[in-house]
């Protein structure tokens, strides 16, 4: 194909990405704090955002590489299957609204910033803090890649040569983290919800009514479905074979994306519980975009005349935009999925680092590292981060649906459930039996990954009915911890863990 | 609030997705050229948002209720 894009579209991407991350840089500037060293306002913005700043930090979440890149490929390879990301964004708020004013509460009355300082002295147990910390930090590096992998096909749509790409998305977001914090992030978020929203309205507006409806989209892409070897699988309705894996990719997800370091530091950021309630309540309605976004893999299919491959998934959406929209309006699309890629890799590599610093760096090499030094430590960690996930750029996964790079992190960071969630409502679990739950998880995930051979499939073999691995670890490490308890029911050594009291988790500021 | 009717609420969408995967696994009826496996998650979007917002209303209510008492 012939590049369509002129020097004017060139301008005008670049232009659109650096004015819309330029606003982070001078965000500083925005409700000036008094020391900008201090690690709680860099980290947390000081603990101050109101119920529309954390809406559109939390959306944030959602509105990323993974909904415009990765779930419209996995539909426009695989059909209804991408549809779980939705089920998922379903599920997400209730957990949310259950458990994070609890954890709220008490990390504000003790000034915990993650979930790592919460578990310490909920089992009193440096060692466990850090295994939780170190858990979802590993997490978070396939996500990031997520973002920066769909950065590098945005950037190839447009014909800019594969060698470079992936480089010029790395050092994006890390020069982006570097300079400006989560206030930078936060203020960015909503001029970049802002630019997608125009973006997307304007294709899930215009491309059904290209294409004449609903009704022939789904009606011609089952055609192009059914022709293929996936058609046995997709579209999924009416092939219950999938139903445990969809169901349960659907649920771990969900049960996951709260557990993860940058989960918790969106929700720890807000004003009061009351802020975190309201957002619960509506941000499912964010997923009426994601939807729409996700048929348009569907749509993808009929305009290409074909359904993609895993390898060429991630173009679904790219090449949709530039096949039928003007070149001027591709340009403006392509740098609104830059930025919303930009955005939330920073936010998870901030959340990264601000744990490495605190729950490795304070705990164990130097407790008395001035607030200063933990700022700039944190500012280096977040740059030793991103250089992490590129580990995870180059895993198979990283080539085919872009997907399961977040469904591998989710396997990995559900098995931090009982530490984190179920330590929420009792205290009667010791370090012993989660700490070993976790190690059983973590090594079925780890063992299932090594059957299929780190490529990152999420579904385990027929023997455990297609199952998601995360939930499958999760089971695991369930049984281990009950079994673990149970036995110290039995010896009598059942006792309340932990510094924190139960009526911790309630009082209101 | 109840907090076994608080549970029941924020526990009905899991049924409903997880549970209830039979119910939705399926093409038919169609509403606007679009299978009933994708428009049964529309219509649980805004009910999720509608039971997690009916809980959030009557906490609200009894908290400041409870300020004046």
């Amino acid at each position: 194909m012939v590049n369509p894009f002129s020097d004017l579209d060139y301008v005008l991407f670049f232009a659109v990405v650096i004015i819309a991350l330029f606003v982070g840089f001078i965000a500083y500037l925005w409700r000036r704090p008094k020391t900008m060293e201090d690690i709680q306002e860099w980290g947390l913005g000081g603990r101050r955002f109101g119920t529309v700043v954390v809406w559109f930090l939390l959306g944030g979440d959602l509105y990323t590489a993974y909904t415009l890149i990765a779930v419209p490929g996995l539909a426009a390879s695989s059909g209804a299957l991408a549809m779980f990301a939705i089920t998922y964004g379903i599920m997400i708020y209730p957990i949310v609204y259950a458990t994070m004013p609890r954890l709220y509460n008490v990390s504000k009355k003790r000034g915990y910033i993650t979930s790592s300082d919460y578990v310490k002295d909920r089992f009193n147990s440096r060692f466990l803090g850090m295994l939780i910390g170190l858990t979802g930090v590993v997490a978070e590096l396939p996500y990031i890649a997520l973002q920066i992998v769909s950065i590098s096909y945005v950037l190839r749509a447009m014909f800019l040569p594969a060698t470079i790409t992936l480089i010029f998305a790395f050092a994006l977001v890390a020069i982006f983290t570097f300079v400006s914090g989560l206030r930078g992030p936060a203020l960015t978020a909503i001029l970049k919800d802002a630019i997608i929203w125009v973006a997307v309205i304007a294709i899930v507006i215009y491309i059904p009514y290209k294409l004449g409806g609903f009704q022939p989209i789904f009606a011609d892409a089952s055609k192009y479905f059914a022709a293929t070897k996936a058609g046995a699988n997709a579209p999924l309705f009416e092939s219950p074979t999938l139903g445990v894996g969809y169901t349960t990719l659907a649920l771990g997800s969900a049960l996951a994306l709260f557990l993860y370091p940058h989960g918790v530091t969106g929700t720890l950021g807000s004003k009061d519980t009351k802020t975190i309630k309201r957002n619960a309540s509506l941000l499912p309605l964010y997923n009426i975009l994601l939807l729409m976004v996700a048929i348009l893999g569907i749509a993808a299919v009929v305009v290409q005349n074909g359904v993609f491959t895993p390898a060429t998934s991630s173009f679904a959406i790219p090449y949709l935009i530039r096949d039928e929209f003007p070149t001027l309006f591709t340009s403006f699309a392509y740098a609104a999925i830059v930025v919303g890629s930009v955005v939330p890799a920073s936010i998870m590599a901030i959340a990264s680092a601000n744990l490495l610093t605190r729950n490795v760096y304070l705990e164990y090499i130097n407790p008395n590292a001035s607030s200063r030094t933990q700022s700039w430590l944190s500012r280096f960690l977040v740059l030793v981060v991103i250089a992490a996930s590129l580990a995870f750029s180059l895993l198979k996964v990283a080539s085919g649906d872009i997907v399961f790079l977040q469904t591998l992190g989710g396997a990995i960071v559900l098995q931090t459930l009982p530490s984190i969630y179920i330590s929420l409502y009792t205290r009667k679990l010791s370090k012993y039996s989660v700490g070993l739950g976790w190690l059983a998880g973590i090594s079925a995930v780890l063992y299932d990954q090594y059957l299929l051979n780190f490529s990152g499939a999420p579904l385990t073999t027929s023997t455990f009915d297609f199952m998601y691995v995360g939930i499958l670890g999760l089971l695991v490490n369930l049984l281990v911890v009950l079994v673990i308890h149970g036995i110290s029911v039995a010896l009598g050594k059942v006792k309340d863990e932990g510094i924190i009291d139960n009526s911790e988790f309630t009082i209101d500021e | 609030m109840n907090s076994i009717l608080k549970f029941i609420i924020l526990v009905l969408p899991y049924a409903f997705m997880v549970l209830g995967f039979g119910i939705y696994d399926r093409a038919t009826p169609y509403l606007g050229g679009m299978p009933f496996f994708y428009w049964y998650q529309i219509l649980w979007i805004f009910l999720a948002a509608i039971l997690t917002s009916i809980v959030y209303f009557i906490e609200n209510r009894e908290e400041k209720k409870g300020v004046r008492a």
